[in-house]
């Protein structure tokens, strides 16, 4: 098990002062200035040698991500966007970083501004985290009193100034070209890509887009070495993460654990076990709602990482895992879901406007039921359709929990729609 | 996907215009986007009207509009996108209630039903005392079910937890944000299991 000292989100559940001088009790803002006078080149490079892939769900290498960034500030000037707009249904750890830690975000968008040679940032946090962005924002006016953002950044020669933008309630500004767009004041629809951010991004200027995990650990990273962060996990899936456990568990909580932990330990040991016994768990979503859920079988031995996950057709996404035991109607589960991607599709793309309504009024009938066995083969084929034929990825992310729950459960749903009504596996 | 509109049987205010606190916080806003890209600060300002009035009216977005020098139409597009803007006017009590996959699985189906036996109408309606309102995943899903009113969060509800809560709003009784069962943040219940030598 991961080493208290090992963590990075020490203030994970607000027992401490979240402020300024609680978190540089807890070694934030300490040798910020070293850092940055050792280069952007330099901290590109820790980041990549860290292997840290980015925490928001897609698990790109952030290093990476940092170097397609222009080398030279032209006409246009650089930003750094962070995305705080943490809404995928079962995820809650970016909430707990910007409300009890938040000075390791704000000393991390400075580091990333400065490494992809940005003098301004925006964090763009979800409306209903109101909260969240006062201490946010407080703890960015202590920054700037303290002279660690602003003009001269930490003695650093470097001026850095931090916004808050609020979002209003729309989950497709998670996706960083809608984000990008409602912070130009615009509907929040997905851009086509290319141009890619880092080429035309908020204002048409070069723009970097990272999670707030992402941005809030590289400050440690720094100061712990990169060798430190790639020594955790598994290769390719180094470090740690924050995990939301959700659902039919004793003890729901988030937790701070080394990547590749298997799921049963993350479970037993953090989540006080599946409610009524490891033996009444039914599945898992293992990342948040938009990846495919995982019958019992395979959360007995899977490793929680980007590639175990995608290993067995599904993903670590956001780390969310959200349990359901036997007692789930798993069929009425995922109704709710298509509900939800119905409700939060932009309309932009057909496939995705249209299709996710669709799916949603099918699923609604089967689950009630009332629908043919052979719409199960339809229904997966119409899910077919829409993954991958959107621009961006909430197509998919309302195919995949569908096509998850008919490649696990399909005897489950014929038996349902064999006998004309809902069953719960409670009942008996 | 979701659109709302205003209903055209609510009343426009004849006019609409920022106190001088919100005049001077709209400045401090508009001033933190690039010059020329005062559009940015649309979503903020409307947010700001829509606080001070308790309902986001047209009259405001011609304001806001007016105040941002942009066509009336590229406010009324954003105002109709994001779904935190009230087109309409909602209850004294406007409570929201999070029903997707982890409150429903923690018992949000509870909650709606103390929600709908404390104040009388089913959830879902709206008049002048108390909206009921279904909202998409709140990001507080480890200290589900949660409902949202006011800006805070009350989460670990039960049914029994829910009518007290629910009761205490309708009473205007003092209300207590955060876990109703009394755990801090998202630490599991009884104590963490990290982080001990310094929780």
């Amino acid at each position: 098990m991961l080493q208290d000292r090992d963590r990075i989100f020490t203030n994970l559940y607000g027992f401490h002062d979240p402020f300024l001088k609680g978190a540089q009790s807890r070694g934030d803002w300490d040798r910020t200035k070293e850092f940055l006078a050792n280069g952007q080149e330099w901290i590109i490079e820790q980041v990549k040698e860290s292997g840290m892939r980015g925490r928001g769900g897609a698990g790109f290498p952030t290093g990476m991500k940092w170097s397609f960034m222009p080398k030279e500030v032209g006409e246009r000037p650089h930003y750094l966007v962070v995305n705080a707009d943490e809404g995928e249904p079962g995820t809650c750890k970016d909430r707990d970083i910007m409300r009890f830690d938040p000075h390791k975000l704000v000393e991390g968008c400075l580091i990333g501004s400065f490494a992809i040679r940005a003098h301004t940032c925006y964090i763009y946090i979800r409306g209903e985290f109101y909260r969240e962005a006062e201490a946010l924002q407080r703890a960015i006016d202590e920054a700037y009193e303290a002279g660690f953002i602003g003009k001269n950044a930490c003695g650093s020669g470097w001026d850095f100034d931090l916004y808050i933008h609020r979002g209003m309630g729309a989950y497709i500004c998670g996706e960083e070209t809608a984000l990008i767009n409602s912070i130009e004041g615009k509907k929040g629809q997905p851009r086509l890509k290319p141009p890619f951010p880092a080429g035309v991004g908020v204002f048409g200027c070069p723009t970097t887009v990272n999670n707030v995990e992402s941005i809030a650990a590289v400050p440690t990273i720094l100061r712990r070495g990169a060798s430190w962060f790639a020594d955790l996990g598994r290769p390719k899936n180094s470090g740690t993460k924050l995990f939301c456990i959700s659902g039919h568990v004793n003890k729901p909580c988030n937790v701070e654990e080394e990547m590749g932990i298997s799921l049963r330990e993350l479970i037993d040991k953090h989540a006080g076990g599946v409610r009524g016994g490891w033996d009444n768990l039914l599945a898992v979503i293992p990342g948040g709602s938009s990846v495919p859920m995982l019958p019992k079988s395979i959360c007995d031995s899977v490793l929680m990482d980007f590639d175990s996950l995608r290993e067995v057709q599904s993903g670590l996404g956001t780390a969310a895992v959200i349990v359901m035991d036997k007692s789930t109607d798993l069929v009425r589960a995922i109704t709710r879901l298509s509900k939800f991607y119905t409700h939060e599709s932009c309309g932009q793309c057909t496939p995705c406007r249209e299709g996710t309504g669709w799916m949603w009024r099918v699923m609604e009938r089967m689950s009630q039921g009332k629908a043919a066995v052979e719409e199960i083969d339809m229904l997966f084929d119409v899910s077919k359709q829409i993954e991958g034929h959107t621009i961006c990825a909430l197509g998919d992310a309302a195919a995949w929990p569908i096509q998850g729950l008919i490649r696990h459960f399909r005897p489950e749903m014929e038996a349902r729609l064999l006998s004309g009504a809902p069953q719960s596996r409670a009942a008996e | 996907m979701s659109s709302h509109a205003p209903d055209p049987n609510v009343p426009e205010p004849a006019s609409f215009a920022f106190t001088e606190a919100n005049m001077a916080e709209a400045a401090k806003v508009i001033a933190k986007y690039p010059q020329g890209r005062q559009r940015s600060a649309v979503m903020p300002l409307l947010d700001l009207a829509q606080r001070q009035e308790g309902w986001l009216s047209r009259t405001a977005m011609d304001y806001v509009a007016d105040m941002l020098s942009l066509a009336p139409i590229r406010v009324y597009e954003v105002a109709t996108f994001y779904t935190m803007y009230r087109l309409r006017p909602t209850g004294k009590h406007h409570i929201e209630l999070c029903t997707n996959i982890s409150c429903w699985l923690r018992g949000s189906d509870d909650v709606k039903r103390a929600a709908e036996d404390v104040f009388g109408v089913p959830f879902g309606s709206s008049n002048d005392d108390v909206t009921l309102e279904e909202v998409e995943c709140a990001g507080a899903c480890v200290n589900a079910p949660v409902v949202a009113y006011k800006d805070d969060y009350y989460e670990d509800l039960t049914y029994d937890t829910a009518k007290a809560l629910f009761q205490a709003m309708k009473d205007g009784k003092p209300l207590k944000p955060g876990s109703q069962i009394g755990r801090q943040g998202a630490c599991p219940e009884g104590g963490p299991t990290t982080l001990r030598g310094t929780a």
